[in-house]
């Protein structure tokens, strides 16, 4: 099961590559990983999308906890969260394509942050199901570039009004 | 105080209480020789930087405290590669300070550079690359404080040669403050008692004993629980001396070449009690079907071994001191008829433990047998208070079966590596820390030749290390499990070639012993543990002699090969 875990690091010099290497190291998978200051600028947060049985994901959290320079571990899926990825996409942008470009940008609440006379660049943030489903819908209009830049999550703030059921987890 | 980085590492130094440093010089840390010379240190010169990493942790696994080595960059680091890795596999306190280039050339593949901080990554607890002066003394603190605390292990500390030069203010600090390192020491109450009330329901309980006995300096309260209890102690290659081995209690050290007792009572117990040890590979063999029908007490301080290959029933993190003398503090309020509760169950591993003990057969042509020359030397030492270092393969599994242990701290073994040239580097690091007593490194032909150029280190320094040296004149371990697994095609396992280590040993200005005939054996080990000199003993012994009992990598106690 797809798990994302929320680290808080000390904001120190070689971090990522401990754990990036306990990752690798001990065989561990991951799906995505971001890292980037909190609001404490000693602090850095990095949160990892990883895959595994319980049993992994039980020995990544405690082997992260394990490192000296991470603060806290979180395994936000098992809590209610917010989680947010940001894509970036050139799209062909031929006369024919254009208008269908711009109705799914609207669709999905997106943006357009980038044109030329062939390429149009698309800006959508959500969880990783609406990034999927915009990738799936405009794949077909010809796709030249993408990035996406990995999920970042939050939990919710404790008091908040629960989400309604249908509402996806994932949030977007 | 102002002083330079170099003093300030040696201030450090001996205000953290270090008495002996194991090192070897080069342009990297010349700063931090300098400050050495006439200083209140003792460092012992090694002939190889390997050897002052295993000196470093045989002196911290003898004495409890953390062993320190000193090596400069590039090759002088990546030299001390194995031996923290030993360190860490073992959890062996130990601070390893590395020279590094200047801080402005680091990234220009400068002379004698190597990014040790990235090498060792994986096999250090954790690790320092100080860009300045002055954030030294508070780094050394908190690597003293990491390397000894918690689950022990090696920290290394990266020293570029400018940050060693520059000054800075002086001031050791007198405490550690690390917001993301808190080793949890106390052992939850409730948990505790579970677990104790789960031993009083057993009737088949055993105490499997593992190496955070020893480091925990526990041992005391684990002799003093299994008596009041009556429960079974087994204990691992890293636990041996935890417990007295010629004890009713005792089952000897299980796994892979443990007795038969020791993993017949693991395999039939009703209750497994974890202490300090981690279900390695080489305990569990196939580890679908260990354990199967008992509930499993974990007890470690190290919460990633907890239900990674075992899923424990009862889990306490906790350092097992405390967790011991709260196990006793239960017991000696408790009414519970422990020995009639155990009485069956401990008949019958008193029964395997006759039927099946650790033996060995008695040589015919008068070649000596191996295990002979272990009994020996654990004879001929009585009454010495020896410590025993082993080097890696058959000779060291012998010395785990056939030496006797009253105490802890009294066998070093490179358990979790399993680091052929261990054990006569790490003989002289105890042998630094307890100059009067008695060191032995039980050794194989083909491992002490990894390290022997340390015997000149201890020549020199008057350290009266004795190697027992079980010449087989092949890679015993190997041998046996070509000969077992691989149809005896004996694929580069046989020296075609030896040094004369009578020759080689004088040398270097130590005694040589050469030894062919079993009736010289015992008089031989006498007048070597009398000279006041290293001596190495060449013990010309069976080649085919295989260890017994055996439970195939990967196989069950239903397969245990016994002789
Ligand atoms: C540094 C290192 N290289 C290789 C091995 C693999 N190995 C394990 S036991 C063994 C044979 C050891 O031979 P020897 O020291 O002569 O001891 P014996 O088994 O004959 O007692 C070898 C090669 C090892 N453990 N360590």
């Amino acid at each position: 099961m797809k798990h994302t875990i929320s680290v808080l690091v000390e904001n120190r010099f070689g971090v990522l590559s401990r754990v990036a290497g306990l990752f690798s190291g001990r065989g561990f998978n991951i799906e995505s990983l971001t890292v980037a200051e909190t609001e404490d600028a000693a602090v850095s947060r990095m949160t990892i999308v990883t895959r595994g049985e319980d049993r992994i994901i039980e020995q990544i959290n405690k082997q992260l906890n394990k490192l000296i320079d991470v603060i806290k571990v979180v395994d936000v899926t098992a809590e209610e969260h917010v989680e947010r990825e940001l894509l970036l996409v050139k799209l062909n942008a031929e006369e024919k394509n254009r208008a269908e470009i711009l109705r799914m940008v609207e669709i999905f609440r997106g943006k357009i942050v980038d044109v030329s006379a062939k390429s149009y660049t698309v800006e959508i943030s959500g969880g990783d199901r609406k990034i999927e489903a915009f990738i799936e819908m405009v794949r077909p209009l010809g796709m030249q570039e993408m990035a996406r830049s990995g999920k970042i999550a939050l939990p919710r703030a404790t008091g908040a009004p629960a989400p309604k059921a249908k509402k996806p987890k994932s949030g977007g | 105080m102002k002083l330079k980085g170099a003093q300030i590492v040696v201030e450090s130094l001996i205000a953290e209480g270090v008495d002996t440093i194991f090192g070897f010089p080069g342009g990297a840390v010349l700063p931090l020789y300098d400050a050495l010379y006439g200083a209140k240190l003792k460092h012992i010169l090694v002939r190889h930087e390997q050897g002052a990493a295993h000196m470093a942790d045989g002196y911290a696994r003898a004495t409890g405290r953390c062993g320190v080595a000193l090596v400069t960059s590039g090759p002088g680091a990546t030299n001390t590669v194995t031996g923290i890795a030993t360190a860490y596999m073992d959890s062996i306190p130990m601070v390893v300070l590395t020279g590094q280039v200047p801080v402005g050339l680091i990234g220009n593949d400068a002379f004698q550079e190597a990014d040790i901080v990235g090498i060792t990554r994986p096999c250090t607890k954790h690790s320092y690359l100080v860009r300045d002066v002055n954030d030294l003394a508070r780094t050394i603190k908190e690597a003293f404080y990491i390397a000894t605390t918690g689950k022990p292990g090696p920290v290394l500390i990266d020293l570029p040669k400018d940050v060693l030069n520059a000054t800075a203010e002086f001031e050791y600090p007198k405490t550690v403050s690390l917001r993301s390192y808190n080793p949890t020491v106390e052992g939850h109450p409730a948990q505790v008692k579970r677990a104790f009330e789960t031993m009083k329901q057993a009737k088949q309980p055993v105490l499997y004993i593992g190496g955070g006995m020893i480091l925990a300096n526990a041992s005391a309260e684990l002799v003093k629980f299994a008596k009041k209890t009556r429960m079974p102690v087994t204990t691992t290659l890293m636990a041996m001396g935890a417990h007295p081995t010629r004890e009713e209690l005792f089952l000897g050290m299980l796994g892979m070449h443990g007795t038969y007792a020791a993993n017949m009572a693991m395999h039939e117990c009703d209750v497994m009690v974890c202490l300090g040890a981690r279900f390695d590979d080489r305990v569990t063999g196939r580890l679908d079907a260990f354990a199967k029908n008992c509930t499993v007490i974990h007890v470690d301080i190290d919460p990633t071994s907890i239900g990674k290959n075992v899923v424990a029933h009862i889990p306490v993190v906790a350092d097992l001191l405390d967790v011991m003398k709260k196990l006793n503090a239960l017991a000696e309020k408790d009414a519970t008829d422990w020995d009639d509760k155990h009485r069956p169950w401990l008949t019958r591993l008193a029964e395997w433990k006759s039927l099946y003990p650790l033996r060995y057969e008695k040589s015919e042509a008068g070649i000596i047998k191996p295990q002979f020359v272990v009994e020996q030397a654990w004879e001929a030492a009585k009454g010495r208070n020896p410590i025993w270092t082993t080097e890696v393969g058959q000779a060291q599994m012998w010395a785990a079966q056939f030496l006797q242990f009253d105490g802890p701290r009294t066998f070093l073994s490179s358990g979790g590596l399993g680091t052929m040239g261990y054990g006569l580097p790490a003989a002289i690091g105890a042998q630094a820390a307890f100059p009067g007593r008695l060191v032995v490194n039980i050794a194989g032909d083909g491992s002490i030749q990894m390290n022997i150029q340390e015997v000149i280190t201890a020549v020199q320094y008057g350290l009266p290390v004795k190697t027992v040296i079980l010449n087989n004149g092949v890679l015993g371990m190997v041998h046996q499990w070509q000969e077992l697994f691989h149809g005896k095609r004996y694929s580069n396992s046989e020296f075609q070639m030896n040094p004369d280590f009578v020759k080689l040993a004088e040398a270097y200005g130590a005694v040589g012993m050469r030894i062919t005939r079993e009736a010289d054996v015992r008089p031989a080990l006498e007048e070597a543990y009398k000279v006041n000199k290293p001596v190495l003993m060449d013990f010309v012994v069976e080649k085919e002699e295989k260890v017994f009992p055996m439970v195939p990598a990967g196989g069950t106690v239903k397969e245990m090969m016994l002789l």
